[in-house]
């Protein structure tokens, strides 16, 4: 039964990220890949952790692969936000098919640090 | 020192988590020495790291809203990745993105980075830049309201509530 659960979630885990690697290539700009790399890939990593948490016969390793999961949840929309709000302020444009940017032109554009 | 003793617990925690199942010999005493020591090292050198009235771990009320917030970020999170999933292998590719302008009435930097992190973790939306005066600006892909209210309501509103009694 495990078996079949953590196998499962490892597949389901690959096609998720299998998704989030077409979509870094197919996207336009630097904005739509990061949503590609962020959401699908967080949720491939995660179910692959847990299918490994279920899957192996030590809890030890699932305790790990539990905590590896919490840090990636964490860590990753944080990186996804500095990378998009470099980009954004380092002045690269948005594709032009986007529809509007209401940052731009408001105070806080261009900014380069924070007060 | 409030700071310092929960970041102390927080690392001795994950330092406990990690090296278990403890040696065998004399029943873990070396694991939990080194953990207390390296948790008191790194609780001494974070002292920057600030958590703004560090005492709220404590309230239980909190831990319950936090773990009903799971369940609920879960979901999203699931319909997020099926959406892009959709978005990305669509032949056609149907995307309208755009950066939109949204606002928080949460006032903590926990509380904010928080809602920011599952606002990036949620469908079609990423956090770009927070300010200071609680204004967001969020890349959308398929933008559906450009109005800050309607913006609001619809990328904030789902989190605001829960995140105001984890952390706020």
């Amino acid at each position: 039964m495990s078996s079949w659960l953590g196998t499962l979630l490892l597949l389901v885990g690959a096609a998720f990220d299998l998704v989030g690697c077409i979509g870094l290539v197919r996207l336009p700009d630097v904005y739509n890949r990061l949503q590609a790399g962020t959401k699908c890939v967080t949720l491939g990593t995660c179910l692959i952790l847990l299918g490994t948490a279920v899957l192996v016969d030590c809890p030890a390793c699932s305790v790990k692969a539990i905590l590896c999961l919490l840090f990636v949840l964490v860590t990753s929309p944080t990186a996804a936000h500095a990378l998009a709000r470099g980009a954004k302020v380092s002045g690269v444009p948005l594709w032009e098919g986007s529809v509007l940017d209401q940052w731009e032109g408001t105070a806080d554009a261009g900014r380069d640090e924070r007060p | 020192m409030k700071n310092r003793i929960t970041l102390f617990t927080v690392c001795l925690i994950v330092w406990l988590l990690l090296v278990w199942p403890f040696g065998r010999s004399p029943a873990g005493v070396p694991d939990v020495v080194a953990g207390v020591l390296v948790a008191a090292v790194t609780a001494a050198i974070m002292r920057e790291i600030s958590m703004e009235r560090a005492d709220r771990w404590l309230n239980p009320v909190r831990w319950f809203w936090a773990a009903v917030y799971l369940v609920v970020l879960t979901y999203y999170i699931i319909r997020a990745n099926l959406d892009v999933a959709y978005r990305v292998l669509h032949p056609a590719m149907p995307i309208r993105p755009g950066i939109v302008r949204v606002r928080t009435r949460l006032k903590g930097a926990g509380a904010r980075t928080l809602l920011a992190n599952s606002i990036t973790l949620t469908p079609g939306t990423l956090s770009v830049e927070v300010t200071p005066d609680g204004d967001l600006f969020i890349h959308w892909i398929n933008v559906t309201a450009t109005g800050i209210e309607r913006a609001t309501e619809r990328i904030v509103g789902r989190f605001e509530w829960f995140i105001s009694r984890i952390a706020e």
